[in-house]
């Protein structure tokens, strides 16, 4: 399958000589939820706005649906839709009213129902005829969503979305996400809470001082460099490590013996047990844990 | 053309206008009569006539280029440079509309925002006065041009401006003098011979002239001048906007 979005070669220098973006290759397939992560100042903006236009790229192409985003900006841009990091909106105009004018700048001609059907899916029906500048942070946050959608894009680009949002709301919106996805947009997000990329995507990039250090799926990723570990906490205290466990690297923290191991060598954890039950000690407690996200993009990035 | 979308920014553009009436319609208003209270009736006492009209009447399109050439580059100035402030830019600049499609939505706003008020104040000054208007379609010709070239200007300067203070300082510095300066209470040849030339190096004394040649048919100027003149800074403000367009000047980081 060709991708929906297809980006080559792209590098951005700012004015200032400062090299934002190098050598960005990436494809983006259609239907996906695709998560930016990278540091602060990373280029996660830089990338979106090259590509939503606001930006103009030093140099390289990307293409949409086949589409070249320079020479058919047009037909590129109808497609794209775009919830910017800072909170930008009207302040005095009605919600409706800037949301309409959304889709009017988008080329397309007036449609209530679907408007008000965004509004709806956002918790902003009731706010319809408020002015921006009375709402909070978060329903401003939404209001900005609802302008993105209003011209129906295929892609949505949502840049940090859930900064600033309560933990409420940031669960109502990925629903709205989820909801998006089935309805066959593609959507790309760049987002500081590692668990919700993990949660939400399928694919995962990382870039770091604008390089693109790795792509991969969520799944693999987490397979490939997700650790595990397993905790044990015996009920009498272990003085001196038995000669049976020794082969199991176990780490000593206080009383606790931990055991770290990864996909790949599962088999171990059964002859741990098998040898621990054999010494005849009883557990107070076995816990595991799973290395982050966040830990494994520490480890990438340093 | 994406039409849709110059009827969107266009009537955005309008909505803010009819939001802030007060400011956009009324201010200018209460100060065209201030002038025609002090200048025509204390003045106008003094003074009769000027080239066979009354004084007051003289004033009438003096003081409507006044507050049109004004509040054109403000409005329009205003237009482009609120939405680069608050950033809500991003939203133009990720559309799918060609700079000229954005420049007749802002211009046109703001062009269509300086006709109502130019009305409104040739209404209200026909409360004070009693004028005709020699040539009506002319005088509505130079008046529509008018409104364009310097909502154009002011567009410019919307697009190059880094503060709001430096907004105001083209309309209060530059043309507020020089429309004094040009004519619009007076006749240049009430000056002296020296003041008269220099009165000639003032781009807005041809837009005066030829303004208020349309209305009595008598100007200082010859009003062919004055119509090669505004064509002159109509078509200069179309080649500084499309030289910033073409290198994407400023609106784009
Ligand atoms: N207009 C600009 N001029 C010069 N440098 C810029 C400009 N905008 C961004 N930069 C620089 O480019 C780099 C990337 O910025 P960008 O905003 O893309 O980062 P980011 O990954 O989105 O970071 P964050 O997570 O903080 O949003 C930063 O070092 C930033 O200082
Ligand atoms: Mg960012």
């Amino acid at each position: 399958m060709s991708p929906i979005l297809e980006i080559k070669n792209l590098n951005k220098i700012y004015k200032s000589g400062f090299k934002a973006l190098d050598d960005i290759n990436l494809e983006i397939q259609e239907g996906e939820i695709f998560a930016i992560l990278g540091p602060n100042g990373a280029g996660k903006t830089t990338l979106i706005s090259s590509i939503c236009g606001i930006g103009n790229p030093s140099s390289g192409t990307i293409s949409v649906s086949g589409f070249d985003y320079v020479e058919n900006y047009r037909e590129v841009r109808r497609m794209i839709g775009l919830v910017p990091q800072e909170l930008t909106t009207d302040m005095f105009e009605k919600v409706v009213d800037t949301v309409n004018f959304s889709r009017g700048l988008f080329g397309l001609q007036p449609n209530k129902l679907y408007i008000e059907k965004i509004l709806e899916d956002l918790s902003l029906s009731d706010k319809r005829n408020n002015q921006i500048k009375s709402l909070s942070g978060g329903m401003k946050r939404r209001v900005m969503i609802a302008k993105a959608l209003a011209h129906e894009p295929k892609i949505l680009f949502l840049d940090e979305p859930t900064a600033g949002v309560d933990v409420k709301l940031r669960e109502s919106m990925w629903d709205s996400v989820a909801q998006l996805r089935k309805n066959g947009v593609t959507i790309i997000l760049t987002t500081h809470y590692i668990e919700e990329a993990e949660k939400m995507a399928d694919r995962i990039g990382i870039i770091n001082k604008g390089k693109i250090i790795l792509v991969e799926e969520t799944k693999t990723l987490m397979k490939k460099l997700g650790k595990k570990e397993l905790i044990f906490s015996f009920v009498e205290k272990i003085n001196s490590m038995p000669e049976s466990l020794a082969a199991f690297n176990l780490r000593r923290d206080g009383d606790d013996f931990i055991y770290s191991y990864d996909e790949q060598s599962r088999n171990g954890l059964n002859s741990l047990i098998k040898a621990i039950n054999d010494l005849g000690i009883s557990f107070k407690d076995i816990e595991t844990k799973q290395t982050s996200l966040e830990d494994i993009f520490v480890q990438l990035v340093e | 053309m994406n039409f849709q979308a110059i009827k969107s920014i266009y009537n955005f553009e309008m909505a803010r206008m009819w939001r802030t009436i007060t400011q956009s319609l009324a201010s200018p208003v209460i100060s065209t009569c201030l002038y025609f209270i002090v200048f025509g009736s204390t003045i106008g006492s003094k003074i009769s006539e000027v080239d066979g009209v009354s004084y007051a009447a003289y004033i009438v399109p003096g003081l409507i280029m006044l507050s049109v050439l004004t509040q054109s580059i403000s409005n329009a100035s205003f237009g482009i440079y609120f939405p680069r402030f608050s950033g809500t830019i991003y939203e133009v600049l990720s559309a799918p509309i060609s700079y000229i499609e954005i420049l007749f939505g802002y211009v046109g706003a703001a062009a269509s925002k300086s006709f109502i008020l130019g009305t409104v104040i040739f209404i209200t000054a026909r409360l004070f006065v009693d004028f005709n208007v020699e040539y009506p379609l002319l005088m509505i010709l130079f008046f529509i041009l008018t409104c364009i070239t310097f909502s154009l200007i002011g567009f410019v300067i919307g697009i190059f401006a880094e503060s709001f203070e430096q907004l105001q300082i083209f309309p209060s510095l530059v043309i507020t003098p020089l429309t004094f300066l040009g004519g619009s209470f007076y006749s240049i040849n009430m000056l002296p011979e020296f003041w008269q030339k220099v009165s000639l190096l003032n781009p807005v004394i041809y837009l005066v002239n030829g303004f208020r040649w349309s209305f009595y048919g008598k100007s200082d100027l010859s009003p062919s001048v004055s119509g090669i003149m505004i064509s002159v800074f109509l078509i200069i403000s179309l080649l500084a906007i499309r030289w910033i367009f073409k290198t994407g000047y400023r609106l784009k980081a």
